[in-house]
């Protein structure tokens, strides 16, 4: 009798919680693999890409994400793309990254909107073809938090301010880190209807291209995902003195989760000058 | 089958009388105060302070609690306690615990949903996101129809009369969120600060680091005899029982500021050593690291 009483405890507090919280990857097995990698193999990435994310989301509207390669980019080898995905958002895509040789390193970190318990997955893409996947169970977290930016109005007010910020000691040659923050609200879009006044509009950074001394050094294709102010650390080689420079682009969409219906948007630039 | 009936049973008729109690904290001024937890499939986001003030010809509720039920619990309690007809739902932010009775209101002949001018807006953008974990983090079945926006919008300041006493409402620049809003009832000296001031519960920020810290800095400049947090126990030991939070969001901001100064990430910052700021909260480990986020976030753009 007590072990039956246990039991129902035990159902009655974790069957819910247990069931949102499932490690299932039916959502990536029956949709999105298709959806973004049809007829590819997916190769074990571990030994080429490793993925950091926090164990639960703190503030699910800015969870810290870090892609790590384990080599430099050579001429010879080298990774092409990192392709992002977070399993059970609402838009699961967060963003593609192309790298160069001239990235010197294909790392990326950015901060992301997680909006429930999910897998978030990176997917390398090689030079030479092969596509290699890594990927991190991320916890939601609980309370009032929202996958929303706390301060829309300031992020609204800021909009294309970009700030480069770099280490004061360059060094001539070597891969070096650059963190590129742009004010943006990056909105995933107000998504109640009967409230006649706001449209179900997403708006948000769809390309962003850096160069250095007019090479390539990372272009991405980024979604709603991408938390609001979006925030990206990459690296570059300083073979010479030079500039920097950053350009995105926005856009406007009818859904939070359609991109049928979109209006192109405004670009902004900015540079940096380094000297090695 | 039997027991686990039993058990539904004393669950679900425990937590409705322990989680429901009204007090009269100055004359007309009713609260019920919220335990000091996170929402769970237990409390249903039962766990915000909420209540009503009652004038000579209307009673104002402010906050509506956080699911329908507990709307309607405090709904039949103000009719047991008063005659007088329900004119007005002033909802202080956007945060579900304050939010989801609304629709208990909502079929009371010409009542009035009052709220910041920029509350319509956080419903439309955080709603649905509230909507869609509902049963899984409060075991509550939210639908859109719980989403009741307010009809009186307030941009600055409003006076609302409901007989014998006039009520102040007060709109802030973002802080606790971008939608805070507090009333003021000068016939008691009575501040319902809700979730500017918390006592005991750790300050959830979701707003603006540096715009809370305004707000307390003006306000403890004042002299209210009680003053009703969002969260904790009634106080009438103003303005020391804000010093605990100010302290706190000072010390975040002073210690956020020094490490993107020293050029570390947020994730580090997630990493560090959090004990100099665990004082005596409650719910610390559960909402310091979003506050570290959000306030990183905020202050990377300073310069």
């Amino acid at each position: 009798m007590k072990l039956r009483k246990l039991l129902c405890l035990v159902l009655v507090f974790l069957l819910p919680a247990m069931a949102y919280a499932a490690k299932d990857e039916n959502l990536w097995n029956q949709v999105l693999k298709q959806q973004f990698f049809a007829g590819k193999q997916l190769l074990k990435g571990d030994d080429i890409i490793q993925l950091s994310t926090p164990v639960r989301a703190e503030d699910p509207a800015l969870v810290p994400i870090k892609v790590t390669a384990s080599f430099l980019q050579t001429k010879e080898k080298y990774i092409k793309r990192i392709l992002l995905v977070i399993d059970k958002n609402p838009f699961p895509f967060v963003g593609e990254f192309e790298f160069t040789p001239d990235s010197g390193k294909a790392d990326i970190a950015m901060r992301v909107r997680v909006n429930t318990y999910s897998y978030i997955r990176a997917i390398a893409e090689m030079n030479t073809g092969e596509h290699y996947m890594v990927k991190k169970f991320v916890k939601a977290s609980g309370g009032c938090s929202a996958p929303i930016g706390a301060d829309y109005d300031a992020a609204m007010a800021r909009l294309g301010k970009m700030k480069f910020r770099l280490d004061k000691k360059i060094q001539d040659g070597k891969p070096t880190m650059a963190q590129l923050l742009i004010s943006h609200p990056n909105i995933t879009g107000m998504q109640m209807d009967q409230v006649t006044r706001f449209k179900r509009r997403a708006h948000f950074i769809k390309q962003i291209k850096v160069t250095f001394n007019e090479k390539p050094i990372l272009t991405a294709k980024t979604d709603i995902a991408i938390s609001s102010d979006p925030n990206f650390r990459f690296y570059f080689v300083p073979t010479e003195a030079g500039e920097l420079k950053a350009e995105f682009t926005d856009t406007s969409c009818e859904s939070p989760v359609s991109r049928d219906v979109c209006e192109p948007g405004k670009s902004y630039t900015q540079t940096y000058r380094i000297i090695p | 089958m039997r027991y686990l009936f039993l058990l539904l049973f004393v669950i679900t008729s425990n937590a409705a009388i322990a989680a429901f109690s009204i007090k009269q904290v100055a004359q007309g001024i009713y609260v019920h105060q919220g335990p000091i937890e996170l929402p769970d499939v237990r409390n249903h986001d039962a766990i915000a302070n909420i209540g009503f003030i009652v004038g000579k010809k209307c009673v104002a509720v402010i906050d509506s609690g956080g699911n329908p039920a507990q709307g309607r619990l405090l709904k039949s309690t103000i009719q047991k306690i008063t005659a007088t007809p329900i004119c007005y739902v002033i909802n202080t932010h956007v945060h579900p615990d304050h939010i989801f009775g609304n629709s208990a209101f909502q079929d009371i002949a010409n009542i009035k949903f009052i709220g910041h001018e920029k509350l319509s807006r956080a419903m439309a953008a955080r709603g649905a996101f509230y909507i869609a974990r509902s049963m899984e983090q409060i075991a509550v079945n939210l639908t859109e129809k719980d989403i009741i926006p307010p009809s009186i919008l307030v941009k600055d300041f409003l006076k609302l009369d409901l007989g014998g006493r006039v009520l102040e409402l007060k709109a802030y620049p973002t802080a606790h969120t971008d939608n805070d809003l507090t009333v003021f009832d000068k016939k008691t000296n009575t501040l319902w600060m809700s979730d500017l001031l918390f006592v005991g519960h750790l300050p959830v920020l979701d707003g603006s680091l540096k715009g809370w810290l305004n707000v307390i800095a003006e306000l403890e400049k004042q002299s209210f005899d009680v003053v009703i947090p969002g969260h904790g126990p009634i106080d009438r030991d103003w303005p020391k029982s804000v010093q605990a939070e100010k302290h706190y969001l000072q010390k975040l901001a002073t210690n956020v500021r020094a490490k993107i100064k020293q050029g570390k990430y947020l994730e580090d910052v997630l990493q560090d050593d959090d004990s100099i700021f665990k004082a005596q909260w409650q719910l610390f480990n559960e909402f310091h690291k979003k506050n570290l986020s959000s306030a990183f976030a905020e202050l990377e753009w300073e310069d």
